[in-house]
C-alpha cells in the first residue's frame, strides 16, 4: 500500500480534479489534512448494512493524512442536510458519503447544488445527467453474489423451498430475490423461493416470526434482505434450517447452518475511490460494480456445502469475476406467468432496466404488492 | 404430507405459536404494570424498562456465561428504574405520566449507549422445554418449544388475581389505588405502597426485556422492541386491570403480531402493512366496542390519574 | 369512563398555570416560571457532565460542543431552528388538549396523516396556481391531522375509550395507513427504492425564510404558538376549556358544552400536527414516504411537557430541543459519544424538569394546589 505517500500536493491536485465539473480554476481550499464525512442511516454496529459502511470508513482511517467523521443514526430528513452542512461548516469536510439510499433527493442533490466545489459520493442512488456534477452515485451489484448464494442455498436444500425474509417490495430487494432464485435454478430446476416481506428495515420480532412461518412451510435454507440479519439467522439456525447471510459474514453466529452469503466490500472500495481522487483521476458520476470490481464478495462457503455446490458455484463466480456472465438472459418469465426478458435478450449489469424491476421470476412464491 | 409442508395449517399454528413466544413480554410487562396501576400510579417508562431490561439482560448473559444471572440482572435494572420513578413521583404536584415519558427516554437512551459494544457478541441463551414430544409434526413441536418464563408469566398471573383479592398486601395495593385517605388512614404510607409496587412493577417489566433479548427474538439490538413496552401498558387499561385479562389480552396481542408474516407464508399478501398493523387495530376495535361512556371503567383504580 | 374522566385534576398537573385563574398571579410568578426551570436545566446538564465523564470524556468539551454546535454560529442557530419548528407544532398536539385535562400522545399519527393529506390535495390540484395549491395544502393537512386526533376525542366523550391509549393506537395505524398507500395506489412507479407519492412539484414547494436556510414551517409553528395562546388565556373559549379542564361540573354549571369543546380542542391540536406534516412536506421532502415517521410526534409530546403545557413556553422548549438534536451530530463527530447520548440527555434533562415541580410556591410567593 503506497497511500502513504499520498502527499498534501497530490491532495490538492486530486481535489482541482473533482472540481473539473464544476468550476474550473477553482481549487477549493483544503485543510492540512482532508476530512471525508460519512452519514449512517442506523447504528454502525448493526451487524448489517451500516456496519458494512463503517467497516469501509474505518478502513479510510488507516490512511494517513486523511481524517474520518462519522455520524449515525441520521433520519432520511432535513436533518441529513443539516449534518452534512453541519460536516462541510464545522468540520471542514470536503468529501461525504451520505450511504442510505433516502438521502440522495431532495436531500442531497440540494447539498450538492449548495457546494458545488465539494465532492458527494451517494450509496445506491440513481445519478442521471439532470443531478450536479459533483455528485455521484455508486452502488454494487450484490445481486451476483446472492446468485451465487442461490446456487450453494439449490444444492442444500433437500425440500427444494428456499426462504427470504425482506424488508419492502423495492427493486434493490426484488431484484436480490431474483437472483437469488435463478441461481438456486440453476442447481435445482424445481426450487422455489417463498418470500415475506416485514414491513420495515428492523423489525426483530417480524424478522423472527417470518423466520419461524418460512420454516414451518418445509422451507430448509433461508437467506434475507434487512438491516440486520443476526436475528433471522440465528432464529432460522436454532430450529435447524441453514442460513445465507447478507451484508457481512455472519457465520460466527450460527457456524454449522451458514452456508455462504453476500458481503459487501466497502473495505475496498473506499480507499480506492480516494486513491483515485488523490491520483487526479475523477470517480464516474454513476459508479456500478460486482465481484469483478470488488465492490462485492460471497462469504467462505461453510461446511454443510457439499463439494458439488462448491464447484458450480465457483465456476459461476469466476466467469462473473471475469465479467462474462450474465444473470438476467431471457427468457424469464415473471410468477404469472408474463415474460419479462424475451428470448434472446441480455440484461447485462449495466442495464438501467435491472434498476426498475418490480416484478418476482418464476419460482418465487409472493407478490410485489 | 410428504414434502414437511402443512399447507394452510400455517396460519393457526403461527398464530397458535406467536401467541406463546410473542406474548411473554407483554405479558410480564402488563402484570407488572397491573400492580404498579392498581396502587394509584401509571407507569408508561416500561417501555425505557423493557429495552433497558433487554439489554441489562444481554450484557450479563455475555460476561457471566449465565443467562438466568442476565433475567436476574434485569430484573435489578428494572426494580431501579421503577424506584427512581416512584422517588419522583412522591415529589409533591409532580405528574406520574410525564415521569414515565422520561424515563422511557432516559432507559431507552441508557440502553442503546451502554449496549453498543453488545450487538455483535453473542451471548448464551434461555433454554427450550420441549412440550411438543408427542407429535410427529416438526412445525408443531417447534410451536411448543416453550421457555419455562412464560410458563412462570401464565402462573403469575392467577397467583396475582388470587393476591390481589385475599392477601394482605394485595389489599394493601388496592386500597392505596382506590383511596390514599383511607389507606392513610389505616396507619399504612401511601408513597412506600406505591414505591414498593412500582419497582415489582419494573422487576417484572425488566424480565419481560430479557426475555426478548434472551430467547424470542433472541438478540440485543436496538430495534428489538418496537414500542412492545408502550403497548404492553395500553393492554393494562385494555384489560381493565385485571390479571387473568392481562394474560388473554397478552396471548391474543402474540398472536395478532404473528398473523402477518403467517398469512404471507400461504400467499395471501396484499396489504400487508395493514395485516401488521392488526395488533393495534385489534386491541381500538375491542376498546371500541367494550367501553362505554355510562360508567366508569370497572375495575379502574380511583386514584389512577389516567382514569380521573 | 364516564364523562366525569373528564375531570382531569391530577392527570396534567403540569398544566398547574392554566388551572389558575388569577391572572395577576400567573404573571407575578413568571419568575420562578424563569428560575426553576433554568436550575433544573443547570442540574440536568450537570448529571450529563458526570455521565459522559465516567466514560472519560472531559464534561467541560462536552458543554462547548454542545454550545458550538447548537448555537456557536449562525449556521448553528439556523440548524437548531430548522429542527424546532416541526417540534412547536407536535407540541401543541399535546399541549392544547392538556388545558381539557387530557394526555393526547399520538401528534405522530396526526402529521403523517396530515402530511398524507397534504399531498394528495397538492396533487389533486396539479396545474392550479401554487399559492392556491399551497392553501390547500394547508387546508389539507389540518384537515386531516385534526380529524385523526378528533377521533380519539370523539372515542374518549362518545364511547369512554382512553385517549392516551386510542391515539397511541392511532399511530400505528397512520403509519400502516401510510405505507400501504404509499407502496400501492399513492405511489409514483418513479419512485424506485423509496417507495413514495408523486411529488408535489419545485413550484409549490413553500421554500426558506429570506436570508436563511429555515423553511417557513418555523413561522407557521410560532403564529399557531402564539394564536393558541391568546385562544386559552385572551378568549372566551379558551376559559371555558379552562374551566372545563380544572372542574367539569363547574363547565356544566355555566353551561359549557364539554363535547364540543373537546372535539373542537382536539380538532385544533391534530390540525397542528398535521400542519407539521404539510410542513415536512412542502419545505422539505416534497412528497409522501416513510422518512416523515421521523420522530417529530413523540418528541413533540416532551416538548409540550417541559413547557407544562403552556403555549408560548413552547417556543423557547422546542429551540432548545432542536439546540439539542443539532448538536448531538458534533458530539458524535467530537468526542465520539454514540447517538444515544442525545436520548439520555433528554431523558435527563425532563427527569429534572419535572423533579422540580415540586418547587413552585415554595421560591416565591405563588401557592400552588395541592
Amino acid at each position: 500500500m503506497d497511500f502513504g505517500r499520498i502527499s498534501r500536493r497530490h491532495l490538492l491536485q486530486g481535489s482541482a480534479a473533482l472540481s473539473l465539473g464544476a468550476a474550473v480554476g477553482v481549487r477549493p481550499a483544503f485543510a492540512a489534512e482532508t476530512t471525508i464525512g460519512f452519514i449512517y442511516v442506523g447504528s454502525r454496529d448493526d451487524y448489517g448494512y451500516n456496519q458494512a459502511h463503517a467497516q469501509g470508513a474505518a478502513a479510510l482511517k488507516k490512511i494517513p493524512g486523511l481524517k474520518v467523521v462519522e455520524e449515525e443514526k441520521v433520519p432520511e430528513t432535513d436533518a441529513v442536510e443539516k449534518t452534512i452542512e453541519s460536516m462541510i461548516n464545522l468540520d471542514s469536510a470536503t468529501l461525504l458519503f451520505p450511504t442510505s439510499f433516502g438521502y440522495y433527493n431532495p436531500h442531497m442533490i440540494k447539498m450538492a447544488t449548495k457546494y458545488p466545489k465539494l465532492r458527494f459520493e451517494h450509496c445506491g442512488g440513481l445519478w442521471t445527467d439532470k443531478d450536479p456534477k459533483n455528485a455521484g452515485s455508486y452502488f454494487g451489484y450484490i445481486d451476483e453474489a446472492q446468485y451465487i448464494s442461490g446456487i450453494v442455498a439449490g444444492y442444500t436444500s433437500k425440500s427444494g423451498k428456499l426462504g427470504f425474509v425482506a424488508a419492502k417490495p423495492i427493486p434493490q430487494v426484488l431484484r436480490n430475490i431474483n437472483a437469488f432464485t435463478l441461481g438456486a435454478r440453476l442447481a435445482n430446476p424445481k426450487a422455489t423461493t417463498q418470500v415475506i416481506f416485514t414491513g420495515d428495515w428492523s423489525m426483530p420480532v417480524k424478522e423472527a416470526e417470518a423466520t419461524n412461518s418460512l420454516i414451518d412451510q418445509g422451507i430448509d435454507v433461508l437467506t434475507c434482505h434487512v438491516d440486520g440479519p443476526k436475528t433471522m439467522v440465528e432464529n432460522a439456525a436454532r430450529r435447524g434450517a441453514m442460513v445465507c447471510g447478507y451484508h457481512c459474514n455472519q457465520s460466527a453466529l450460527a457456524p454449522k447452518a451458514y452456508l455462504t452469503g453476500a458481503e459487501w466490500n466497502w473495505e475496498a472500495l473506499y480507499p480506492k475511490f480516494v486513491k483515485m481522487i488523490a491520483a487526479g483521476q475523477e470517480i464516474p458520476n454513476f459508479y456500478r460494480g460486482g465481484l469483478k470490481e470488488e465492490i462485492v464478495k460471497v462469504s467462505p462457503y461453510g461446511e454443510a456445502v457439499s463439494a458439488e455446490a462448491r464447484k458450480h458455484a465457483d465456476d459461476i463466480k469466476a466467469k462473473l469475476t471475469a465479467g462474462n456472465y450474465v444473470i438476467f438472459k431471457g427468457p424469464i418469465t415473471d410468477n404469472k406467468g408474463k415474460t419479462v426478458i424475451a428470448a434472446g435478450t441480455e440484461r447485462g449489469q449495466q442495464d438501467p432496466e435491472l434498476e426498475k424491476m418490480d416484478y418476482l421470476v418464476e419460482g418465487v412464491i409472493g407478490a410485489t404488492s | 404430507m410428504a414434502d414437511g409442508s402443512i399447507g394452510l395449517w400455517t396460519v393457526p399454528l403461527a398464530v397458535f405459536g406467536g401467541a406463546i413466544r410473542v406474548s411473554t413480554p407483554f405479558l410480564f410487562v402488563s402484570l407488572g404494570e397491573c400492580i404498579t396501576e392498581r396502587s394509584g400510579r401509571i407507569n408508561l417508562g416500561l417501555e425505557g424498562t423493557l429495552v433497558m431490561g433487554a439489554m441489562s439482560a444481554y450484557g450479563i448473559s455475555y460476561l457471566s456465561g449465565s443467562p438466568w444471572l442476565g433475567v436476574l440482572a434485569a430484573g435489578v435494572t428494572g426494580a431501579l428504574l421503577g424506584a427512581l420513578h416512584a422517588g419522583i413521583c412522591s415529589l409533591p404536584r409532580v405528574n406520574d405520566i410525564a415521569v414515565g415519558i422520561a424515563l422511557m427516554l432516559f432507559g431507552t437512551g441508557l440502553a442503546f449507549y451502554l449496549g453498543k459494544p453488545l450487538i455483535e457478541p453473542t451471548a448464551p441463551r434461555l433454554p427450550a422445554i420441549d412440550f411438543g414430544w408427542w407429535s410427529d409434526i416438526p412445525q408443531v413441536r417447534a410451536a411448543l418449544r416453550i421457555n419455562v418464563m412464560f410458563l412462570i408469566g401464565v402462573a403469575l398471573a392467577p397467583i396475582l388475581y388470587w393476591a390481589f383479592r385475599t392477601t394482605r398486601w394485595g389489599l394493601l395495593i388496592r386500597t392505596a389505588g382506590e383511596s390514599s385517605d383511607a389507606a392513610r388512614a389505616m396507619g399504612h404510607s401511601v408513597l412506600l405502597i406505591r414505591l414498593r409496587a412500582t419497582m415489582v412493577g419494573g422487576f417484572l417489566a425488566g424480565i419481560g426485556g430479557s426475555f426478548l433479548s434472551l430467547f424470542y427474538p433472541g438478540s440485543w439490538n436496538e430495534g428489538l422492541s418496537s414500542g412492545q413496552g408502550i403497548t404492553a401498558v395500553a393492554l393494562v387499561i385494555f384489560a381493565r386491570w385485571d390479571p387473568m385479562l392481562c394474560l388473554w389480552a397478552s396471548l391474543a396481542f402474540g398472536g395478532a403480531a404473528a398473523l402477518g408474516p403467517a398469512l404471507q407464508s400461504v400467499g395471501v399478501t396484499s396489504g400487508y402493512h395493514l395485516f401488521n398493523a392488526a395488533p393495534y387495530i385489534l386491541t381500538l376495535a375491542i376498546m371500541i366496542i367494550t367501553c362505554s361512556p355510562k360508567r366508569t371503567l370497572t375495575g379502574a383504580p380511583a386514584e389512577l390519574s389516567i382514569t380521573r | 369512563m364516564t364523562t366525569e374522566a373528564a375531570d382531569p385534576v391530577g392527570a396534567v398537573g403540569a398544566v398547574a398555570p392554566a388551572a389558575e385563574p388569577g391572572f395577576l398571579q400567573r404573571h407575578g410568578a413568571s419568575i420562578e416560571y424563569i428560575l426553576i426551570p433554568g436550575a433544573a436545566l443547570v442540574g440536568a446538564l450537570a448529571v450529563f457532565g458526570i455521565f459522559v465523564a465516567l466514560f472519560g470524556k472531559n464534561p467541560l468539551d462536552l458543554y462547548f460542543y454542545m454550545y458550538q454546535g447548537a448555537f456557536g454560529t449562525w449556521f448553528s442557530w439556523q440548524n437548531t431552528l430548522t429542527r424546532a419548528s416541526p417540534l412547536i407544532l407536535t407540541a401543541l398536539c399535546t399541549a392544547l388538549p392538556a388545558q381539557l385535562g387530557m394526555v393526547i400522545i399520538g401528534g405522530e399519527g396526526a402529521l403523517l396523516i396530515g402530511a398524507l393529506s397534504a399531498t394528495s390535495a397538492a396533487l389533486a390540484l396539479q396545474g392550479a396556481p401554487p399559492l392556491v395549491i399551497q392553501i390547500a395544502m394547508v387546508c389539507g393537512g389540518v384537515i386531516g391531522g385534526g380529524l385523526w386526533i378528533m377521533l380519539s376525542g370523539g372515542l374518549r366523550q362518545y364511547r369512554g375509550v382512553n385517549e392516551t391509549i386510542s391515539s397511541l393506537l392511532l399511530v400505528y395505524i397512520a403509519l400502516a395507513i401510510l405505507n400501504h398507500l404509499v407502496e400501492g395506489v399513492m405511489r409514483d412507479p418513479a419512485s424506485l427504492n423509496k417507495p413514495s407519492t408523486r411529488e408535489i412539484g419545485a413550484a409549490n414547494m413553500i421554500g426558506s425564510i429570506p436570508g436563511t436556510d429555515v423553511h417557513w414551517g418555523l413561522v407557521f409553528g410560532l403564529i399557531a404558538a402564539i394564536t393558541a395562546y391568546i385562544l386559552i388565556y385572551h378568549t372566551v373559549f379558551g376559559f371555558a376549556a379552562r374551566v372545563a379542564g380544572g372542574n367539569i361540573r363547574a363547565a356544566k354549571i355555566v353551561g359549557l358544552g364539554v363535547n364540543k369543546l373537546i372535539l373542537t380542542i382536539c380538532f385544533l391540536a391534530g390540525g397542528a400536527a398535521g400542519l407539521a406534516g404539510m410542513v415536512e412536506v412542502a419545505a422539505v421532502q416534497g412528497r409522501t414516504n416513510a422518512n416523515l415517521a421521523a420522530g417529530y410526534g413523540f418528541t413533540g409530546i416532551l416538548v409540550a411537557f417541559l413547557a407544562r403545557q403552556n403555549p408560548l413556553a413552547i417556543i423557547p422548549v422546542a429551540i432548545l430541543l432542536g439546540g439539542i438534536s443539532a448538536s448531538g451530530g458534533l458530539l458524535q463527530r467530537r468526542l465520539g459519544l454514540p447517538d444515544a447520548s442525545v436520548l439520555v440527555l433528554q431523558g435527563i434533562i425532563f427527569v429534572f424538569v419535572l423533579a422540580s415541580d415540586a418547587l413552585y410556591g415554595r421560591v416565591g410567593f405563588l401557592k400552588g394546589k395541592s
